[in-house]
């Protein structure tokens, strides 16, 4: 036990001598959650309309003016060419093309139909569903006032049966994208300090060859690596904390869950990440080396843990692979925990996975270290 | 105090051999050097002593513990220092030390008396980061750090590469105090100079151990004559020597040619009137003493013929 105290004196001594990497640790990581989480959002905010109205009636009028008073629509093109208006979307001026045809109004009265053409830009297929829905709604909320103001005396109106839905949006009332996002960068700016610090700490000893003097001495294999897991424990736990302190407030994020779930869970989940780093810095040995095989597993699993993307909607093999994939477990809890105030209770089934796959990899860490060459 | 038997060392699958079938003993309290070029194996010898490497066949012993059985109890008596530079550069002076004490479970204090003539010479520094230090006293802190847990062997993997010559002289002033406390030395260098210092030594080449004896019968046991050979046209006088008839052996040894003759009762005016044939002027030859490089390029030739 005594050792380890000393390993651990010699690693801290290290890491204060080098200011400008612990000034990196602690500033990096919340400037990159303000950006992250303000740059990273899935709300559409403008959407560039270009607009032909071929029938220039009074209804057409309505129908457009509509689209200008909602905030999410701006009106970049308004001309009588179906072609030009493509070709707007193809130069990337516009985002969506609607075409009202001649005779749009009269068909309307006469025939109680019209039809609409609207083409939408679906390079980015999220973007155009949300683009999809919003122009869908206001076309439908228009045909509602039409009905109501033509075919409908009032009184009849109030009397109409209808099946109204309404949604409530659960634990995000408003569906903002930033309380959804903050903690999910959060995890992965402790991963990544997580999986390379350590790691990258160990192979530099092999690289400037003072493993060599250490391996010479009594000092254990599970000392040694222990010795450079807890310092970037200790640093990571630092960062999070940081990131929920400037984080939270900046954001609004509601936490709902008590911070002590929280560093519980992020515990369990920083001993699975650092011992992975290090299991990886046994294979290689070169920081180079390491570097370009963290960043490889990292880009996988911080893409695969549902940080953007919901993973219920991913293929079997996909889920499959996230059974193995620590991120996805943490990504899960911090959310449940913060979001909807999960105890130790309702994360179990993140938690057990995490215990188990930390226990697991420390073990192969240590296994794989040698202290002698073959 | 170590026994080596059949110790045989191969990298690359067997393409390389490091080490042949070395057999090597070293007495308690020896100051032993182990001289030859680079890519000799002396460092993959040391390696296995230290048990920071497996061999592929043979035994190696340290007071009767085996390298890979006892690689526990080798680590607590063997003190060692690698050929290349290997404390933390970030650490100063004093947490250097006292981190390979406490690491031993020893302290500075309690053998301070062993390191003490060579850590007061770099005590005045003991603030300063390692990475800082000159190479000499670099090699200062390597030989504390590799000292400061008392051990019974200590291992110095070429300690004088590197340094100036007043800092190798210091050095080898420390190592010989250091065989009075009755602490067995095992040395590696490159520089034959160095041999003359040891109680005994082993010439080893390509993996392969040439001799081991004390420095004085290795140069007792050359059994030719030797002479320094000088002339105008250094290049033109190794040339002529090579195609001289009653030459054994020459070669470059710094501003003068080695000449060593086929026979015993060689009589110099045989060579002057040779070079003097082949238009050599401002001829200078003279008998000298073999030194311990002279009789190692010998050993060497007598091997490879």
């Amino acid at each position: 036990m005594r050792t380890i105290f000393f390993i651990l004196q010699k690693e801290f001594n290290q890491i204060k001598r080098n200011l400008f990497m612990l000034q990196l640790m602690i500033i990096l990581p919340v400037v990159q959650l303000i950006v992250l989480a303000n740059a990273a959002t899935m709300d559409i905010k403008n959407i560039n309309l270009a607009i032909v109205d071929r029938d220039v009636s009074t209804l057409s009028r309505q129908l457009i003016s509509k689209f200008e008073g909602s905030p999410f629509f701006t009106i970049t093109y308004r001309d009588f060419s179906e072609k030009e208006a493509l070709n707007q979307i193809l130069i990337n001026e516009a985002d969506a093309v609607i075409v009202i045809p001649e005779n749009f109004q009269k068909k309307l009265i006469k025939n109680d139909k019209a039809k609409l053409q609207f083409s939408v830009n679906a390079i980015n297929g999220m973007s155009a569903g949300i683009t999809n829905y919003y122009i869908q709604s206001i076309i439908l909320d228009f045909n509602k006032k039409i009905i109501s103001d033509w075919k409908m005396p009032s009184s009849e109106l109030k009397n109409m049966k209808s099946i109204n839905v309404k949604f409530q949006h659960w634990y995000n009332k408003e569906l903002i994208f930033n309380i959804f996002m903050v903690p999910g960068i959060l995890v992965v700016l402790v991963t990544i300090m997580g999986m390379f610090l350590p790691g990258l700490n160990l192979v530099r000893e092999k690289e400037i060859g003072t493993i060599e003097q250490i391996n010479v001495t009594p000092i254990k294999k599970y000392q040694f690596i222990l010795g450079k897991l807890i310092p970037f424990l200790i640093i990571s736990f630092i960062e999070l904390t940081l990131g929920l302190l400037v984080g939270i407030p900046l954001f609004s994020v509601p936490v709902v869950g008590s911070f002590l779930v929280l560093y519980g869970a992020a515990l369990v989940y920083l001993f699975a990440v650092l011992g992975f780093g290090l299991l990886l810095s046994t294979f290689a040995n070169t920081q180079q080396q390491l570097m370009f095989l963290a960043f490889f597993v990292l880009i996988i699993y911080i893409l695969m843990s549902g940080i953007f993307t919901p993973t219920e909607s991913m293929p079997d093999w996909g889920k499959a692979i996230n059974a193995i994939n620590p991120i996805y477990y943490f990504m899960n809890a911090i959310r449940m925990i913060i979001l909807k105030g999960a105890g130790f209770y309702d994360i179990r089934s993140q938690i057990f996975p995490l215990l188990i796959y930390g226990i697991i990899v420390f073990s192969l860490a240590i296994f794989r270290y040698r202290k002698t060459a073959v | 105090m170590v026994k080596i038997e059949n110790l045989s060392k191969s990298y690359e699958n067997g393409q390389i051999h490091a080490l042949k079938n070395i057999n090597l003993n070293i007495e308690r309290g020896e100051l032993f050097g182990l001289i030859g070029p680079d890519g000799a194996g002396k460092t993959s010898l040391f390696r296995i002593l230290t048990s920071l490497l497996i061999p592929d066949s043979g035994n190696a012993l340290i007071l009767n513990y085996n390298t890979i059985k006892d690689y526990k109890e080798i680590r607590k008596i063997t003190g060692y220092m690698p050929g290349r530079f290997s404390l933390y550069q970030d650490l100063s002076v004093e947490e250097n030390l006292e981190f390979f004490a406490s690491v031993f479970g020893t302290t500075i204090k309690e053998n301070y008396y062993l390191i003490e003539d060579i850590y007061k010479q770099i005590e005045p520094f003991k603030k300063r980061l390692a990475g800082k230090l000159s190479g000499g006293m670099k090699q200062k802190l390597a030989l504390s750090c590799a000292l400061i847990h008392k051990p019974e062997i200590l291992i110095l993997d070429e300690p004088t590469t590197g340094v100036d010559a007043v800092s190798r002289k210091e050095f080898w002033e420390m190592l010989l105090k250091l065989k009075k406390q009755n602490i067995t030395i095992l040395v590696s260098t490159p520089y034959m100079d160095e041999a003359i210092l040891c109680d005994r030594i082993a010439l080893i080449k390509n993996g392969e151990i040439l001799t081991v004896e004390t420095p004085q019968n290795i140069i007792n046991q050359f059994d030719k004559k030797i002479y320094n050979v000088k002339s105008q046209s250094m290049y033109k006088l190794m040339k002529d020597l090579r195609g001289f008839e009653h030459t054994h052996s020459t070669f470059l040894f710094g501003q003068f040619v080695h000449f060593i003759p086929n026979k015993i009762d060689f009589n110099t005016e045989y060579l002057e009137k040779y070079l003097l044939d082949n238009n050599h002027s401002d001829i200078f030859i003279k008998e000298i003493m073999p030194s311990i490089e002279d009789c190692f390029m010998e050993l060497d030739q007598a091997k490879s013929d």
